[in-house]
């Protein structure tokens, strides 16, 4: 692949582990995805299936007792893996941002919204206070916040839920990154909210030609904003597809349960009352991993090979991707024989 | 009128709930905030009533004032033919064996230090209604019905998941055999697949038991699945109440419009014809004039910030407080 056709972010192999007492819990085994310029991939999966984990690695973020075992990200074609640390100090918010779930906790509540601003323009960039300021109201005038040259004054307790993830997104934008990483940006707000932090965070990408990662547990924020899905589970990457696809036609199993057991507006059948599918079991103990596809133990489809070989992230037509036997028969039998 | 005969469960008639807000070294009440502001309910007996709104729209506290978790500041609440706010501590206690809670989040809700047993079966102890093997075997029983094995009696909350946690929370409001449950937000914590094994236990549960349900939540798919009617809440009133076919098909009220129109649907092909809403939820402390939607509303006209609508009947069971449904002169009442 020349240098040019390149996608922006390469992650292979991720793997991160944390030592526990108990033992080691694999988080992230084995993820490999790429972004391209201007894409928005939508990673997707259930609590603890390692989406927000994944996100941290790539800005080196993981701390003890965690810990990148092994995997590649290659950013713009550089390892970030390999860099140091006052080298990877310039790709965090500089390169690469990140606007998280819980927006009032995110900013600190003793300095105002412009002070905050200001700060993540001067880290990275040799201006005055107050130029740095005056970008700052021109940030919040950018996210859409009335009356900005009196609110850059304003300290976070003074704002809502929603105002505040403007200032995230703001100060992410702050330092003109190539890749943003929204993990869960809307879960903590209400529903009118979201779609209005939705709308922005679209038009901004369309605006600056932005790539994004963006994680959510919710499908609707994922059909509504992201050009292609991953789909996680217990720490991999179970099915990939461009985001019609994947809506349209499911592969993985999971998948399928996972968007069958979604409540949906007008859902409901003249008067009655219907039960929602809904995905058998638990997401397995990480602690106490069988052996096979994590997966196999809630699977309605399960066949012997499952309980015995971890099936691999294998292509299928088009821009498809999935992890699982029942696609990639020759897979399990050739594996099965080896092994 | 008779509870029995118009099978009403539960009558909320003008529930309101005002914190004073207090300022200074003497804390002088300097204002009120009134997150229940006249809300009046029915719940039927065996349906299942839900009530939506956004943060700090007053669902939550509603809930509790049913309950008398919080003393509500005005109004009442019979609850099958009592008052229950002209109760003393004592009744109003005995009356909670009827009147039953799932929280929402299935991590605070249950004691760490307590085994699922004695979590379970603190009810029965309470309410002195089972002890020794008798209460262990109506424990043993209860977690079969909310599809735990028996053996977790003995377990400590943190070897759950969430799911199971919040089914353990089900089989403790199950264990009085209580006639109204109150559900706020109970699957708002779990994941998805999870949400739904959660829904489809508590309509099992509701048809094999009889049980009445206020199923608080702001997730409006969840509520459109579960409930039999469903009531909007914004700024402490009831904006909207109707059947979930009537209100999901025909919102009437712009605020129920706007709401749906900004639930993300899972489908990519779908292009969402978002009504955005302008400015902020106002504080519940300083209520706009009129109409407590106006600043926001689409479609606001020239009456909506002068009189506060009534929420009225068009005629079908179908309930909204606006103008433009209602045209003050057309009022039957005027």
């Amino acid at each position: 692949m020349s240098e040019s056709s390149r996608p922006l972010l390469e992650v292979e192999d991720l793997r991160v582990q944390f030592s526990l007492p108990e033992g080691i819990v694999r988080a992230v085994d084995g993820v490999s995805f790429f972004i391209r310029e201007g894409e928005t991939l939508g990673l997707v999966g259930e609590s603890g299936c390692g989406k927000s984990l994944t996100a941290l690695s790539i800005l080196r973020l993981i701390t003890p007792p965690g810990r990148i075992a092994t995997g590649a990200i290659r950013y713009r074609g550089r390892d970030l893996l390999k860099l140091s640390e006052p080298e990877i100090r310039k790709v965090r918010g500089k390169q690469i941002a990140l606007i998280f779930q819980e927006p009032v906790a995110a900013l600190n509540p003793v300095y105002t919204v412009g002070d905050q601003i200001a700060e993540a323009i001067r880290v990275h960039n040799k201006v005055s206070k107050k130029d740095a300021l005056s970008q700052a109201v021109q940030l919040l005038r950018l996210v859409q916040i009335a009356d900005a040259e009196r609110r850059v004054r304003e300290y976070p307790h003074q704002m809502s839920g929603g105002m505040c993830q403007r200032v995230m997104i703001a100060m992410a934008l702050s330092c003109k990154p190539s890749l943003i990483m929204a993990d869960e940006p809307t879960t903590a707000l209400d529903v009118t909210i979201q779609a209005e932090i939705l709308d922005l965070l679209k038009r901004l990408k369309d605006e600056f030609g932005l790539s994004m990662l963006l994680i959510s547990h919710n499908l609707g924020v994922i059909a509504g904003a992201a050009d292609r899905v991953a789909v996680m589970y217990a720490g991999r990457i179970v099915e990939e597809a461009p985001v019609r696809e994947l809506f349209a036609s499911p592969k993985h199993p999971y998948t399928i349960g996972l968007l069958r057991s979604v409540p949906r507006l007008g859902g409901r059948q003249r008067s009655a009352r219907r039960r929602l599918a809904s995905i058998p079991g638990s997401v397995p103990d990480p602690l106490s991993r069988e052996p096979g596809c994590p997966f196999a133990p809630r699977c309605t489809d399960v066949m012997q090979v499952c309980r015995k070989l971890e099936p691999e992230l294998l292509p299928l037509e088009g821009e498809r991707k999935v992890s699982c036997f029942l696609h990639h028969p020759s897979e399990g039998e050739g594996s099965a024989v080896v092994g | 009128m008779s509870d029995e005969r118009n099978g009403n469960l539960l009558e909320v008639r003008g529930l309101r709930k005002y914190f004073p807000i207090r300022r200074g070294v003497f804390s002088k009440v300097s204002g009120f905030v009134r997150a229940v502001d006249g809300v009046d309910l029915t719940l039927r007996r065996g349906e299942t009533l839900g009530l939506v709104g956004e943060s700090g729209s007053g669902k939550t506290t509603t809930g509790r004032c049913i309950l008398r978790l919080l003393e509500p500041t005005a109004g009442s609440v019979r609850f099958d033919g009592k008052d229950l706010l002209a109760l003393s501590p004592r009744d109003m206690r005995r009356a909670r064996r009827q009147l039953q809670v799932i929280f929402q989040d299935p991590y605070s809700s249950l004691n760490p230090r307590m085994r699922i047993g004695s979590i379970v079966g603190e009810p029965l102890a309470i309410h002195r209604i089972a002890k020794g093997s008798e209460r262990e075997h109506r424990v043993a029983d209860l977690l079969c019905k909310v599809g735990l094995d028996p053996s977790a009696m003995r377990r400590y909350p943190h070897e759950f998941s969430g799911g199971q946690r919040q089914r353990i929370g089900i089989a403790r409001a199950l264990a009085l055999n209580p006639k109204l449950i109150i559900c706020d937000e109970p699957v708002s914590a779990l994941d998805v697949s999870v949400q739904a094994q959660v829904v489809n236990l508590l309509m099992d549960l509701q048809e094999e038991l009889s049980l009445t349900y206020l199923f608080i939540a702001h997730d409006l798919s969840v509520v459109e699945h579960i409930s039999d009617r469903v009531a909007v809440m914004y700024l402490g009133k009831i904006v909207e109440l109707a059947d979930a076919e009537a209100l999901y098909e025909d919102p009437q009220h712009p605020y129920t419009r706007a709401l749906l129109s900004a639930v993300p649907v899972p489908d990519p092909t779908v292009k969402p014809a978002r009504i955005p809403l302008k400015g902020e939820l106002p504080s519940p402390a300083a209520p706009p004039p009129g109409c407590a939607f106006h600043p926001r509303c689409p479609v606001a006209v020239e009456v909506c910030p002068r009189v506060e609508p009534e929420l009225l009947d068009s005629g079908t069971g179908h309930l909204a407080s606006c103008h433009l449904v209602h045209p003050v002169g057309d009022r039957p009442f005027g």
